[in-house]
């Protein structure tokens, strides 16, 4: 029994960063019709740049800041740098390449995905880098049978704070709603009044924003970071925003959790060589049987 | 609708026909001129060249978004590399049996999922090409030989003692395949088969009110270009001698679409010089070492920003494709 609560945890936090990686492509999905392949490399670019502040500032930053004044420095730098990275990208990679249609727009992503991460394999070199390894104090906590670190805990908690309060944003105030009317249909929206070029912002802004942080934490969790991660992550990720239902926001992160979590009981009880076989095999039998993902029934395709 | 046309090799007009001469023979120069390194390169354009062609019949001409081409031509390659290696089959005869292998399998993944549309398509074939991929590594059966792969894979044997075994035969063999795959994909072009697909492309509720059987279109587009992507998966495992899994990821799936939007959807002319900017650019640029993929990323994003429609677009879908490139908000390309 405590193995699958231990697998269910394990599951709940690397269906967290697929969820919050997810939610990058969702959001730029639902307002704009177009796979940003470039989000994998974002979250690359985040980590990497938390890296560099927690592994060459952490002397200066943490003597003045303490350990999670340090980890709070490297986040938002990641995140502001990532947010500023994200609307480079779309107004010299994406903007010219709307009014052409979607599918230059998917080459257009494709080249600055190729961009990106070769800009990061020409600035921090090829191989793969570590995380320093005492960030977070290695305490185990135990419940009963199941052991969580206190990192599990972290992180987790980070990412339903970062999950809830972005929900909160698109549920419940007035610009998600402008942001859902966006996704559901962008013409009539702008006719409505709604600023197109507002939604888009933020969408560029946050979805990068988040991809960093997710990037920083995937880094102390796992504690190893390549250029070319962005990729294996950014498929997941996607897969699971289409699982969830593409250009849902709720969406994306049920089926980051969803994703993480087949993945570990797959792992777990299977084998852990074909897991991700597994995982594709259930999207595949999703999308078979139920064409528009779990919560994607409003974003029918039109015929 | 324009008028049906006899045939399209006939209507090709005399000064485009010494045209093609002239391309035909620089081909078959090339290699007198160059140096072997350099036949290679024109290979592997050759390969693309093929990729190429095969997945714009799904994607350029039926407008089917597949990102998972890579796993068919891991199936042609593999199939001629395990029939190959353990039961000595030549691999000239397994050209026709790696083809079928991929059709077949395409015919059988592609069948239920054929009804989905756009983006949901991608996502799947995208799902199809990993699974691919991953079964590979894994080494089901003791047949694939995980992530190493197959070795010990034969030249192609003419008969008599004779090998297709240095660069120069086999750029001729690959260019062989790629003029007689363009000479049948032209007649396909303009066949009723080539005109029921672009029919879908352009607008698949009409097609399919006007009793074009859509499903069935469909699937035979993705059984031809199955086909000919396992037709390019037995010549590169039989000039590699080896195969691995790392040789079809996803990337290699994303540079078969890039060299079809490259070229334009549809256009024959469009996808050589896509496969020849995919294949040839990184050689071009290797003075540059690490920054030549930066310049490659660039490159693709101000192709698309300068010549959205693809470098050489299809003329008769000239008219066409506006409908579809016009539309951004449209969910089904």
């Amino acid at each position: 029994m405590h193995v699958i609560l231990e697998q269910l945890i394990n599951g709940l936090t690397i269906g967290s960063f697929y969820a919050l990686i997810a939610l990058g492509y969702s959001m730029v999905y639902g307002v704009l019709k177009l796979i940003n392949f470039a989000h994998g490399d974002f979250f690359t670019l985040g980590s990497y740049l938390g890296y560099t502040v927690l592994v060459f500032g952490s002397a200066l930053i943490t003597s003045h800041f303490g350990l999670w004044g340090g980890l709070i420095v490297a986040m938002t730098v990641a995140a502001v740098s990532l947010a500023a990275v994200g609307l480079i990208v779309e107004r010299l990679a994406y903007r010219p390449v709307y009014p052409a249609g979607r599918l230059p727009a998917v080459v257009s992503a494709l080249g600055a995905s190729i961009f990106l991460q070769n800009t990061i394999m020409v600035i921090w070199g090829p191989r793969f880098q570590a995380y320093p390894s005492k960030l977070i104090p290695n305490v185990h906590l135990q419940l009963g049978d199941i052991h969580i670190t206190l990192l599990q805990i972290l992180i987790l908690l980070m990412s339903f704070i970062l999950m809830g309060s972005l929900y909160f944003i698109v549920q419940k105030t007035t610009f998600g709603a402008a942001i859902r009317a966006t996704a559901l249909d962008r013409d009539t929206a702008s006719l409505m009044g709604i600023n197109i070029n507002k939604v888009i912002f933020f969408v560029f802004t946050l979805g990068p924003a988040l991809g960093a942080m997710t990037g920083i934490m995937v880094g102390m969790y796992y504690r190893q970071i390549s250029f070319t991660m962005g990729w294996n992550y950014g498929l997941k990720a996607f897969t699971a925003s289409v699982l969830g239902g593409i250009g849902n926001i709720p969406g994306a992160m049920l089926g980051g959790l969803i994703l993480g979590v087949l993945e570990m009981l797959g792992a777990a009880y299977i084998s852990a060589a074909w897991k991700d076989v597994f995982v594709f095999l259930i999207l595949i039998l999703v999308l078979i049987f139920r064409p528009t993902g779990i919560l994607g029934e409003k974003l029918a395709e039109k015929v | 609708m324009e008028s049906i046309k006899p045939s399209g090799i006939k209507s090709i007009a005399t000064s485009q026909r010494a045209q093609i001469l002239i391309v035909i023979g620089a081909f078959m120069a090339y290699p007198f001129f160059a140096s072997d390194y350099f036949i290679d390169i024109a290979f592997f354009f050759g390969i693309y060249a093929l990729l190429g062609l095969s997945l714009n019949i799904v994607l350029g001409e039926v407008g089917l978004f597949d990102l998972g081409h890579a796993g068919f031509y891991a199936i042609g390659a593999y199939t001629t590399a395990i029939l190959n290696t353990k039961f000595g089959i030549p691999i000239l005869v397994l050209l026709p049996i790696s083809a079928l292998a991929a059709a077949l399998f395409a015919y059988i993944v592609c069948s239920p999922v054929i009804h989905l549309q756009g983006d949901y398509l991608l996502i799947v074939t995208l799902g199809m090409g990993e699974i691919v991929r991953l079964a590979l590594i894994n080494n089901p059966f003791d047949l694939t030989g995980g992530p190493n792969g197959v070795f010990g894979i034969d030249f192609p044997s003419l008969g008599g003692g004779l090998f297709i075994d240095s660069s120069i035969e086999f750029y001729y063999l690959i260019w062989i395949i790629v003029a007689l795959s363009i000479l049948g994909l032209i007649r396909l072009q303009n066949s009723r088969i080539g005109r029921a697909w672009n029919y879908i492309r352009e607008d698949e509720t009409a097609a399919s009110a006007n009793g074009v059987d859509v499903k069935n279109y469909k699937l035979l587009a993705f059984v031809l270009g199955a086909a000919l992507a396992g037709v390019a998966g037995n010549v590169y495992a039989s000039k590699l001698m080896c195969v691995s899994p790392e040789s079809f990821t996803f990337w290699e799936s994303c540079l078969m679409f890039c060299i079809v939007l490259i070229g334009g959807m549809g256009s024959i002319p469009g996808v050589l010089i896509g496969a020849a900017f995919i294949s040839l650019f990184p050689e071009i640029f290797r003075p540059f070492a690490m920054y030549r993929m930066l310049v490659f990323g660039s490159a693709m994003m101000l192709m698309m920003m300068f010549r959205p429609g693809g470098f050489w677009p299809r003329k008769r879908g000239a008219v066409e494709f506006r409908s579809i490139l016009g539309a951004p908000g449209r969910d089904d390309g």
